[in-house]
């Protein structure tokens, strides 16, 4: 079927549709809004594109994002290098920074083992993690990864290949979301949180 | 629009959109289904846990123009004895790759749904290196393909006089005859246990290498079958690190 638009604009469409969560309809709509933009707007926006893409790498050591060779976290010797949080993007480092609960070092996966689509192992920072172990004479490792089949695979597989290493491996507690009610908890999470317990002190 | 209530096994989900899903199910009933679930990526969803693959349900689809949608989920059985481990929850997955690749949309393969609950349902109490090859090689017989053991594929000499298999030929084969790659006398028993009706047999076997060339040669007969790779069980068989 030839295209109701001129090559310029579905070329547009078409790498706007392949960002994740943009379908093609919403890609349709992104690019009629760009065209519609001023021209100023438009620069802006490819400019913070080319210069978040050129000034922006990953840490070498733990695959934060990082504008120098060490990101912010394991260039700053104030933190402890022997916790380890494990996550898998650089997002998720971000929202833990936010709990301001942690202050050990992270290592990023980019990514989960998926063996439904084929992703193993050696496709994510695994390799880089085991690393970091006996150098940083790490204690422990904290597993902070999606409570779902992807989390569950790639925590059980760490938990594998870190345990001979003698270094202590945990997992975050899944379980029931702040200011929510019991009652409408499903049991899986219900569940999981019932795993996860504590010793309340009083 | 038509509401239907069915049995089902989650085989696998894809994102879409901000908060849904679109998950992919063997069905009792209706054969391979795709429907929607709205919102069940948010951390308030009610039922977004019970559509995790592996999970094994009682559903209620709405069909629509395109993807029916899926408005309520019950747990049948939890999958909890398959994320127990990590070698049960892979071979679980690799059951699932190859029932979705197997099964076709809307058009009722029972067999393969209750095929899929009984390996799954074992697998989730027990533990056997041979529990994902014995799955692939049964399926293999539901398909009418199932390999060739007892006597050889080309002038059928009997079974112990078997020393090679052919995934073309689909069987295998004595010295005179032989093509395909060299099988043990051992691995060449436990395929006729499997397929033979002595599956007990089978599965309690300790691991050795005459297991390790049936679990092997499962895969590649699947693959065959399938005219394409198996990608959960390639995951883990890469040199360990
Ligand atoms: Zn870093
Ligand atoms: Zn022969």
């Amino acid at each position: 079927m030839a295209s109701a638009y001129t090559q310029p604009m579905q070329a547009l469409i078409d790498a706007l549709s392949r960002l994740p969560g943009i379908g093609p309809k919403s890609a349709q709509r992104i690019a009629f809004h760009l065209i519609k933009c001023e021209e100023r707007d438009v620069e802006q926006l490819s400019s913070a594109i080319t210069k978040a893409k050129t000034m922006v790498k990953f840490c070498q050591r733990c695959f934060n994002f990082s504008e120098s060779d060490l990101c912010q976290y394991c260039g700053d010797d104030r933190r402890d290098a022997t916790t380890i949080c494990v996550v898998e993007e650089s997002r998720d480092v971000i929202a833990i920074e936010k709990t301001r609960e942690f202050s050990g070092q992270y290592h990023v996966l980019l990514g989960t083992i998926n063996p439904l689509d084929g992703v193993g192992p050696e496709q994510l920072k695994i390799r880089e993690l085991l690393q970091r172990i006996e150098p940083q004479g790490v204690k422990e490792v904290i597993l902070c990864l999606n409570p779902n089949t992807e989390g569950d695979v790639t925590s059980m597989y760490l938990a594998r290949v870190l345990r001979p290493l003698g270094v202590k491996v945990t997992r975050i507690a899944s379980g029931l979301p702040v200011g929510g009610d019991l009652e409408y908890a499903d049991e899986l999470t219900l569940g999981r949180a019932l795993e996860g317990r504590r010793e309340v002190v009083g | 629009m038509t509401l239907y209530r069915d049995k089902a096994v989650v085989l696998r989900t894809y994102d879409l959109r901000e908060a849904d899903r679109i998950i992919v199910m063997m069905t009792e009933s209706h054969g391979k289904v795709r429907a929607v679930a709205n919102g069940v990526r948010k951390m308030s969803s009610r039922f977004g846990a019970r559509l995790e693959p592996l999970s094994h349900v009682d559903i209620l689809i709405s069909t629509g123009k395109n993807l029916g949608t899926v408005n309520q989920v019950d747990l049948v059985t939890s999958a909890k004895g398959l994320y127990a481990d990590l070698d049960r929850l892979t071979m679980g997955l690799a059951m699932l790759e190859a029932v979705d690749q197997l099964g076709m949309e809307n058009e009722p393969t029972e067999h393969l749904y209750r095929m899929l609950v009984g390996a799954l349902q074992w697998l989730s109490e027990n533990d056997s290196s041979l529990v994902l090859a014995a799955f692939y090689f049964k399926l293999l017989v539901a398909e009418g393909v199932g390999a060739q053991v007892e006597a050889c594929v080309g002038c059928g000499a009997p079974g112990d006089r078997l020393v090679a298999f052919d995934v073309f030929r689909g069987g295998a084969q004595c010295r005179d005859c032989r093509s395909g790659a060299t099988i043990s006398a051992e691995a060449i028993g436990i395929i006729q246990d499997i397929v033979g009706g002595r599956l007990n047999n089978a599965l309690s076997l300790r691991a050795s290498s005459a297991t390790r060339e049936v679990a092997a040669l499962a895969t590649k007969c699947m693959e065959h079958h399938l005219e394409r790779r198996l990608k959960s069980v390639a995951v883990f068989e890469s040199p360990e690190m």
